[in-house]
């Protein structure tokens, strides 16, 4: 382990942040993704795509431990954060959270204030300056492309915006505690496109200072956004007759659209199947 | 044009009939009327027995004033009064609130919220939810034996503290299983919210998941209460008095504690065993004085549940954020 005073982001130069190696997550007896091998590059966005039940979100959620949560989940080889294995015995999962942030499928404000949403995970890190979280407030909020519709009623709830702005209020909320890295599961599934397009328009504009991992039904959505793809799909066990995920090509999204390597990334992104 | 208007004519004319004919649903029609019954039968009920009640004891309330919620237990309905009964009501209404509430919160939170799901913990509870259905009069064969013989240097015997101690075990188990069924019903996109900022399971648990379940809590703990004012038969096993209840003057408060007691249920059950027989200066008969009781006691649940429906309305209010 490199001396735990200096945090891995900072102690390592190196553009890799996140490698994976041979991860498989289970279910209880359930192996629900398997040769899961991904190296994650700084300041890019890196798109999963694939077919439902490929083990995409699973996958994501392994990279802040968020299948921790799900008693009987269960992930085996390793999933490198700068070096550092997410899954060793010493790592602190709500250290680890504070770092890597996520936007889920379902927007999920708190039934609190617009304030509140965005000053919560600020809080919990020890901000009790009134002055310095209404500027993390309004940095998070101008982060995620929502400070001018809200700015006026930033004591009323986050319940009460529209879908697309709860959705923004989510990415505030993540970015306020400036983490290095967002997962993103499916963040625009229950958008309208113009919804839709707004985040995608944030998530160019915000690359540059966070690396992203999106998941997204959406071929064309990663085909937009991504500057890596990562194509997943089911392979059916044929002892158990039940199906695993599987990583079947990662590589950058313009040659994954244009140039697959492998015929079942063709037959994906060409419609033939999915 | 005419030959296609009247086609179109009579083509609206068929599709009119198909839209507005067709058979009525009786079926559906008997269904709703026979809930409607079965839910004006409990209403009707409810009226009676309430109209019956209230009317008899409007005169004892208009003779003795508030001198019958002040007096002590006596044998002339003249003089007889409830505040002995109210009294250890209040007690133990408190010894719940103290007691069965935190303990029964903290325990739904740890079953539904912290314990891993295993067979060992549906097994635990299951057996909760058996707990809620056994018989009060069990508990109260508890209480005589745990905390009236063998705890009667804590309790003094046969008081209010032994009463309040099983009355707040009784009602455990249902602020447990309530307490658990709110927890269970915060949706998981709010965990994970909390867990996805860097919160901890505690801090997740105390920011969002317990003021998500707090209205439901309120519910369990709204129900247990009124439970534990209502029950009489662990009362009677534990010793509570039926008859007179001397309360000589300069007792301290421990005294009160440990000393002899009564509550509500246990006053309108000893007087219902009295002699009907109208007092000489007010013409009452325990009967009435029976009457003013029971409306009494329903004051204190209402007043109680009241406190309790407040409370939830304005966690509900900032659920909404």
């Amino acid at each position: 382990m490199p001396d735990a005073t200096v945090p891995p982001e900072v102690a390592s130069r190196s553009t890799d942040v996140f490698t994976t190696r041979d991860v498989a997550v289970y279910y209880g007896q359930f192996r629900a993704v398997r040769d899961v091998n991904i190296t994650v590059h700084k300041n890019e966005i890196t798109a999963f795509i694939g077919p439902s039940g490929c083990g995409k979100s699973t996958m994501l959620r392994c990279f802040n431990r968020m299948n921790d949560l799900i008693p009987t989940a269960r992930v085996e080889g390793t999933v490198s954060y700068h070096g550092v294995n997410l899954y060793d015995p010493a790592v602190n999962a709500v250290e680890v959270r504070r770092r890597i942030g996520m936007v889920f499928q379902k927007a999920n404000p708190f039934p609190k204030s617009i304030y509140d949403n965005v000053a919560y995970g600020p809080r919990l890190s020890g901000i009790k300056k009134k002055s310095e979280l209404d500027a993390v407030v309004e940095k998070s909020l101008r982060g995620a492309a929502l400070w001018d519709e809200v700015k006026g009623r930033l004591k009323s709830g986050g319940l009460g915006l529209s879908g697309g702005q709860q959705q923004r209020l989510c990415i505030a909320r993540a970015i306020a505690v400036d983490p290095e890295v967002l997962l993103m599961d499916e963040p625009c599934s229950a958008l309208d496109p113009i919804a839709t397009a707004r985040i995608e328009d944030l998530m160019q504009e915000i690359k540059h200072e966070y690396t992203i991992i999106i998941v997204t039904h959406n071929m064309q959505q990663a085909g937009r956004v991504s500057d890596r793809t990562a194509f997943f799909t089911t392979e059916v066990n044929t002892e158990s007759d039940r199906r695993t995920g599987v990583l079947v090509e990662y590589d950058q999204t313009s040659k994954i659209f244009s140039n697959p390597a492998d015929e079942r990334t063709e037959a994906y992104i060409s419609g033939r199947f999915g | 044009m005419a030959v296609t208007s009247s086609i179109r004519e009579s083509a609206g004319t068929v599709v009119r009939a198909g839209l507005t004919g067709g058979k009525r649903d009786v079926r559906g029609i008997v269904f709703a009327v026979l809930l409607l019954l079965c839910l004006l039968t409990s209403l009707f009920m409810l009226t009676i027995l309430m109209w019956d009640v209230v009317a008899q004891a409007i005169p004892v309330f208009d003779k003795r004033g508030t001198s019958f919620l002040t007096s002590d237990l006596a044998s002339s309905p003249d003089k007889a009064g409830v505040s002995q009964g109210i009294w250890g009501s209040l007690v133990i209404a408190g010894f719940v609130v103290v007691l069965a509430f935190p303990v029964g919160i903290a325990a739904g939170v740890y079953l539904e919220e912290y314990a891993h799901p295993s067979r060992l913990t549906r097994f635990i509870q299951l057996n909760i939810r058996n707990l809620a259905g056994v018989p009060s009069v069990v508990y109260g064969i508890l209480g005589l034996v745990v905390f009236v013989q063998g705890l009667d240097g804590l309790t003094g015997g046969r008081s209010v503290i032994a009463a309040g101690i099983t009355l707040a075990i009784l009602v455990l188990p249902i602020i447990i299983i309530t307490t658990a069924e709110a927890v269970s019903a915060v949706p998981q996109g709010l965990r994970e919210a909390g867990f996805g900022v860097g919160g901890t399971r505690w801090e997740t648990t105390r920011d969002h998941v317990l003021p998500y379940a707090a209205p439901g809590i309120l519910t369990g703990t709204m129900l247990a209460v009124a439970r534990a004012l209502g029950e009489a038969a662990p009362l009677l096993l534990i010793g509570a008095i039926t008859g007179r209840l001397a309360s000589p003057p300069g007792q301290t408060l421990v005294d009160r504690l440990q000393g002899k007691f009564t509550a509500m249920p246990i006053v309108i059950y000893g007087w219902a065993n009295e002699v009907n027989k109208p007092g000489k200066k007010t013409g009452l008969t325990f009967e009435d004085l029976n009457a003013a009781a029971i409306v009494v006691l329903l004051a204190m649940v209402l007043v109680l549940n009241g406190a309790a429906i407040l409370l939830r309305n304005r966690f509900e209010n900032r659920r909404q954020g």
